[in-house]
């Protein structure tokens, strides 16, 4: 993420915005606060923390009237979610590491009663050991909970996410719950230029939500959560699938409508110089900005370079990629957290999944970088263009996994 | 284990408490007489598929009916989740959740938050009273839940929680929980060559309950039907966090003839070893005292998961045990017999 002045200067795209200075986490608390949902209920972890601390300031100074609820833990910060979604009011909740690792249980519970819960993630690492800077091995762990996931760049596309993650959770089409996420520290404590969409816009971009069949409504009582027997899971586990693969349109049409309102239109992907390019780079997260630098500098020294960065992990869009990485001479792949054991580590799996199903062999390297919080430098990136050049040539490449920025092999 | 030749329960009344502190507190739920309740809607329905003799759906009728059909019910996973909700079926005339084992105070906390919620925001009537009410086992109450169910009370949300005690993890097959007695036979805390089944006390959890300050925290036993429904009464009537700890004798897991069912309930508080009190507002009062406190054998030999202590090799066990008992009545006494705050 190095940014230049001219974007720093730059009006916003539309008058119903106001600029502001915000970091990725105060940037979420403030789509809270224009959510202003019906509960939110959450536990302190860094690098989230400031989300809550900053959304119990509103509710301290009445600016939203959410019930919040100071759980005593993530697992029943979920939990509680998974109540108040249940009971038909718009439940959020904010969390980092360990607190996604022990929502785990609740978290599949909430996709499989298709309950629109919006959950605020910051990157962290996983213990142990103990550590507290960013990499995606906490959201990676929960990427077959049934969970939608978005990963942001900065801190503007975190305050646009947390907005488009309720559309696109109570979607008809989708009901599912979704994770948004910002990488631990490079975003949410960075200071960065973002532009704030008014409430009356807000309000209206998010409408009511008024769920089929909340428990509160004691006049048509149902039953929810019962126990299913092998005669009728199979079913109810292919429409999840199923409304994860609506989530693929739904998310491009929220992000369409989402443009209209703010200038900012988002897809499931977002291409850097990537139709002529020949070698590209694809990317989670913030080190997009980083490769997006190295790119424009390797494309003034004549490299034909490019960085795909993917914002929808689930649903992935395997055609879509595989489109768009048709024809390329190499492809680089980083990966900021390790599928031990596994042919690949996570994205990779998923980008040589959907050039096989698309019938291309392109030399492929899978790089693991940033564990733990390390830097993604500069001179890692032009390295990754490097390689890929060499692989280019060769055809082929070897060894597929590498390390970037590792002390020794 | 056998199951045969249990000594004869005694025979016991239709319900009616027998101590003054009680007759008083029951001239206030007048609508507990049989009449109103026989023509009530039972909003469990029949047709579930909980073991035969089990108490568990008679304490649930008992709770629904005073509770009524405004009521959310959060079941946390158990014995009574899975009996009353095989899809597509359903027990439940009222709304239903269940999420998790651990996590049924968590799950109610959201509930009522966001019930809080609509009210405040007008999409919900505030002068209809909506009861939330859990029902959880001992597993999910004493061991696994007993985080969850402690944050949600220190954070005083309005729930009423009722612990449905069989003093095991009956649903997964018998194993021991921190409610399970001392000298109980479980599947994991056997009888073996140096052991006498559970060699812990079992937990206080109702005082752990009344430490926490809640406003409203008792014992109860089905066959003392009155006072018990008399007990959901109030729990429901306080504006924060309830809990009743009730005890649900199990044919199964304690290798008990069927047909003993609720009897035990009543030589359970008749030997002390369930003490029926409540503690309201921090002032602690004994609801029911026996007439002759009976010795803890008594009970023991109704049931095969205690066969083993009646042997005369584990006399030592036996009375250790009714020496814990009589101490915690002792001690229960006192405590219901102190100068009450406020009072």
């Amino acid at each position: 993420m190095i940014a230049s002045p001219s974007r720093l200067e730059r009006k916003p795209a539309l008058a119903n915005q106001r600029l502001a200075s915000l970091s990725g986490s105060l940037a979420v608390a403030e789509a809270m606060r224009q959510t202003n949902p019906d509960v939110v209920a959450a536990y302190p972890i860094t690098p989230s923390t400031l989300m809550v601390e900053k959304f119990s300031e509103y509710v301290a100074n009445r600016l939203v009237d959410t019930e919040f609820v100071a759980v005593e833990s993530e697992h029943s910060a979920m939990s509680a979610c998974v109540g108040a979604s249940a009971a038909g009011g718009r439940a959020q909740t904010v969390t980092s590491s360990q607190g996604l690792a022990y929502m785990w249980e609740v978290l599949y519970v909430a996709a499989g009663l298709r309950l629109p819960i919006v959950l605020h993630c910051a990157n962290r690492a996983l213990s142990s050991p103990i550590n507290i800077h960013c990499d995606h091995s906490d959201t990676m762990g929960a990427r077959d909970s049934g969970w939608i996931q978005l990963y942001a760049e900065n801190p503007q596309e975190a305050y646009d996410n947390a907005l488009m993650a309720v559309r696109i959770a109570e979607h008809g089409d989708v009901l599912l719950p979704v994770l948004h996420t910002q990488d631990g520290f490079t975003v949410t404590h960075s200071l960065e230029r973002v532009e704030l969409l008014d409430d009356k816009t807000v309000a209206a971009f998010l409408g009511d939500y008024s769920p089929a069949h909340p428990v509160l409504d004691t006049r048509n009582p149902v039953t929810l959560g019962a126990i299913v027997m092998p005669d009728a899971l199979f079913e109810m586990k292919r429409q999840n699938a199923e409304a994860m693969h609506n989530a693929l349109r739904v998310i491009g049409e929220v992000g369409e409508e989402f443009g209209e309102i703010s200038g900012r239109h988002y897809g499931l992907l977002e291409k850097h110089m990537v139709d002529d390019a020949d070698l590209v780079v694809v990317v989670l997260g913030s080190t997009a900005g980083t490769a997006r630098t190295i790119a424009s500098q390797l494309r003034v020294a004549g490299m034909k370079v490019g960085v795909l960065r993917v914002r929808s992990f689930r649903p992935f869009p395997t055609q879509e990629l595989a489109e768009t990485l048709r024809g390329k001479a190499a492809v680089g792949v980083m990966d900021r957290a390790f599928s031990f054991g596994a042919a690949a580590n996570p994205l990779f799996a998923e980008v040589m999944s959907a050039l096989y199903l698309h019938g291309m062999n392109v030399p492929l390297i899978n790089y693991v970088y940033g564990i733990g919080g390390r830097d993604a430098t500069p001179g890692q990136l032009a390295s990754v263009y490097r390689d890929l050049a060499l692989a280019a040539s060769a055809g082929s490449a070897d060894p597929m996994v590498r390390y970037l920025g590792l002390r020794g092999p | 284990m056998t199951i045969s030749g249990r000594a004869q329960i005694p025979a016991h009344s239709e319900g009616n408490p027998g101590d003054k502190g009680k007759a008083e507190a029951m001239t206030t739920a007048t609508k507990l007489n049989l009449r109103t309740l026989a023509s009530s809607e039972e909003l469990l329905a029949p047709g579930h598929r909980l073991c035969a003799g089990c108490t568990e759906p008679i304490v649930v009728r008992q709770v629904l009916q005073v509770a009524g059909p405004n009521t959310v019910v959060v079941n946390a996973t158990g014995c009574l989740e899975v009996s009353t909700t095989l899809y597509p079926y359903s027990s439940w005339r009222v709304p239903w959740l269940h999420s998790l084992f651990a996590n049924a105070a968590a799950t109610v906390s959201g509930v009522e938050a966001a019930h809080k919620a609509m009210v405040k925001r007008g999409r919900l009537k505030e002068d209809e009273r909506m009861n939330f009410v859990v029902f959880a086992g001992d597993g999910g109450t004493y061991d696994i839940g007993l985080q969850s169910l402690s944050g949600a009370v220190e954070r005083g949300h309005r729930f009423l929680y009722v612990c449905l005690n069989n003093e095991a993890y009956m649903n997964t097959g018998i194993q021991r929980s921190s409610a399970t007695p001392f000298g109980a036979w479980t599947t994991t805390s056997p009888v073996g060559s140096g052991t006498v089944g559970k060699s812990q006390p079992r937990k206080d959890m109702t005082r752990v309950m009344a430490a926490h300050g809640a406003p409203y925290v008792a014992q109860a036993s089905p066959h003392l039907w009155k006072d018990l429904m008399r007990k959901v009464e109030k729990a429901l009537s306080v504006d924060g966090p309830s809990f009743i700890n009730v005890l649900v004798p199990c044919p199964r897991g304690w290798r008990t003839d069927v047909e003993l069912g609720i009897g035990l309930c009543e030589v359970a508080v008749d030997t002390c070893i369930w003490p029926l009190y409540e503690v309201e507002d921090g002032r602690w009062r004994l609801n029911h005292k026996p007439r002759v406190k009976k010795p803890c054998v008594d009970w023991l030999k109704l049931q095969g998961r205690f066969d083993h202590l009646l042997r005369p090799e584990n006399a030592g066990a036996l009375a250790g045990q009714q020496g814990q008992i009589d101490d915690a009545w002792e001690s229960l006494l006192a405590q219901c017999n102190a100068p009450q705050r406020g009072a």
